[in-house]
């Protein structure tokens, strides 16, 4: 691994994101949403920063999610990622150089969060941190997304259910018995859960479900690269 | 003297299907090799095989003598280069499509490989200059023309200073006036010692451009050797066509009588041209495949 070759494709993507509107609306929609809704609207029986908690959530699975996903899809389809490669920049040097930026960007949103709630100290750490936990998981299932489809479209017809099912089980599951049940099973219900009540509701059952949730969508990610590269050597369009 | 490719029996399938047949070729250093094919013929599949990116399923491939496939990341880097730059790659590639960040401007796209290859800032903008792109260096890549796309692919291809060169369809989709600068830009590299291994089913780039072409049809070499050995090879029918002032074609043989009878016609001041009829490439791909080049 060159460090060299991470940090260009990581300033790279800095760039790019800084002029790709449709990604960079994503890091920038969900904290300004929550930032109005925070101010503007303070229905007495709801907890206090419901709607922080209830963006952030949503924020943490989707943002990385589609962007993660995007973005290698559109360097695959637009065969700027084969140039890459061709340059002697390794997938992995690619990956944590994309993976990197796109983590950077969802936690300055997570910050714009932090700013809108106004937590500080123990609780801005907890809050960061867990943000951090969401973010990692949903960037891993958006670079296997990414790396599964041929091109952008097909990217964002296997993103959208995905990341619909993940970020909002948070909210569904607090109208229906029944979805809460399978929700406590997801890595998002588990994060905001852990977010609102703070780190005394971590129970064993959190740790098993957020570990196995992680090592999943890895798995599911390093299957996915296994048969890309497999299929990658054998195809050719000629 | 190790040459600069080396093709020994590369086969390839393709869903069971036969992509490659037995190609063995090999290109000397400094040499511009043109590969010549219709579409599907496998070009691009060879030339994948060479860069690494695609495993054949038999044969070797040596690139400065070295294994391709098994070595690579050596064969991408580490070189020298033409330019002589240690850590230079060993190979540039221009693809067909260009594969571009079109959001970023001529210059942000080279600066983004300049820094993947350590290449020093001040070449950027010799290349840039060297390709007719420094004016627009600051133009974003969706509002550069096809042409410039081109010339801007060509000039990442080369910043680092490879030792071999490959283009897929370099001159592809371009107007006469930016097909004959692409051209003029490869044989400056060949000045520079640089081997070019082209693609291509313009036959009058080929000719014009290459040392030696290899015909490929089906997967199968049918034809190798410098253009106009070729050509000549394939020479069976001499005649001559002679257009008359009155716009009357005369096709006429080879022969001592023929001679006699140009001769009359100039006596006259009758002919208007004077050709011989070779053939050209296009002409003995036809004549070796039953096909046209284009279909």
């Amino acid at each position: 691994m060159s460090l060299r070759h991470i940090l260009t494709v990581f300033f790279k993507q800095g760039k790019d994101i800084m002029r790709n509107r449709t990604i960079l609306i994503q890091f920038v929609l969900f904290p300004v949403l929550a930032a109005i809704m925070e101010y503007s609207v303070k229905p007495e029986e709801l907890p206090e920063h419901f709607f922080i908690y209830m963006f952030a959530a949503m924020y943490f699975v989707m943002a990385p999610l589609t962007g993660m996903s995007a973005v290698i899809a559109e360097e695959k389809e637009k065969n700027t990622l084969r140039v890459l490669l061709m340059a002697d920049v390794t997938p992995a040097e690619y990956l944590a150089g994309t993976g990197g930026c796109i983590f950077l960007a969802g936690m300055a949103g997570s910050c714009m969060f932090a700013v809108c709630g106004g937590f500080s100290g123990g609780k801005l750490a907890w809050f960061l941190l867990m943000m951090a936990a969401g973010t990692a998981v949903s960037l891993v299932a958006g670079a296997a997304i990414g790396v599964w489809s041929r091109n952008q479209t097909s990217a964002a017809s296997l993103s959208v259910p995905v990341m619909m099912v993940f970020s909002f089980l948070p909210m569904l599951s607090m109208f229906n018995e029944a979805v809460g049940r399978a929700a406590k099973y997801a890595y998002s219900q588990q994060i905001y859960r852990l977010m609102a009540e703070g780190s005394s509701a971590a129970k064993g059952e959190t740790g098993i479900v957020l570990a196995g949730n992680f090592l999943a969508v890895f798995l599911i990610f390093r299957y996915v690269c296994g048969r890309q590269q497999r299929g990658s050597k054998k195809s050719a369009n000629r | 003297m190790v040459n600069a490719i080396e093709l020994r029996e590369i086969t390839h399938y393709f869903d069971g299907k036969m992509v490659l047949d037995h190609i063995s070729l090999n290109v000397g250093k400094g040499e511009i090799l043109g590969l010549l094919g219709p579409s599907g013929a496998g070009k691009t599949t060879l030339i994948r095989i060479l860069t690494g990116q695609l495993a054949q399923t038999s044969g070797t491939a040596y690139l400065s003598g070295i294994e391709t496939g098994k070595h690579a990341g050596k064969t991408r880097r580490n070189a020298g280069g033409a330019s002589g730059r240690a850590g230079a790659p060993l190979t540039g590639m221009m693809t067909d499509d260009c594969g571009l960040y079109e959001r970023f401007s001529a210059y942000e796209n080279l600066h983004l490989f300049a820094r993947i290859y350590n290449v020093p800032r001040s070449r950027i903008e010799e290349i840039l200059r060297a390709v007719g792109l420094w004016e627009a260096r600051n133009t974003a890549v969706s509002k550069l023309s096809k042409g410039m796309r081109q010339r801007l692919s060509f000039a990442r291809a080369v910043l680092a200073g490879p030792q071999i060169l490959f283009l897929d369809e370099p001159s592809c989709g371009l107007d006469p006036q930016t097909a004959a600068e692409i051209h003029g830009l490869i044989r400056q590299q060949k000045q520079a010692g640089v081997t070019v291994f082209l693609t291509t089913h313009n036959m009058q780039e080929a000719t014009k451009l290459c040392d030696h072409t290899a015909l490929l049809n089906g997967g199968v070499i049918v034809e190798y050797g410098p253009p106009e050995e070729i050509c000549r090879r394939y020479h069976h029918q001499k005649k001559l066509l002679l257009r008359l002032s009155g716009g009357e074609n005369v096709v006429l043989p080879h022969t001592k009588e023929a001679a006699e009878t140009v001769a009359d016609y100039l006596r006259r001041e009758q002919i208007d041209t004077i050709h011989s009829t070779e053939p050209d490439l296009e002409t003995v791909f036809m004549e070796l495949t039953g096909r046209r080049i284009d279909q």
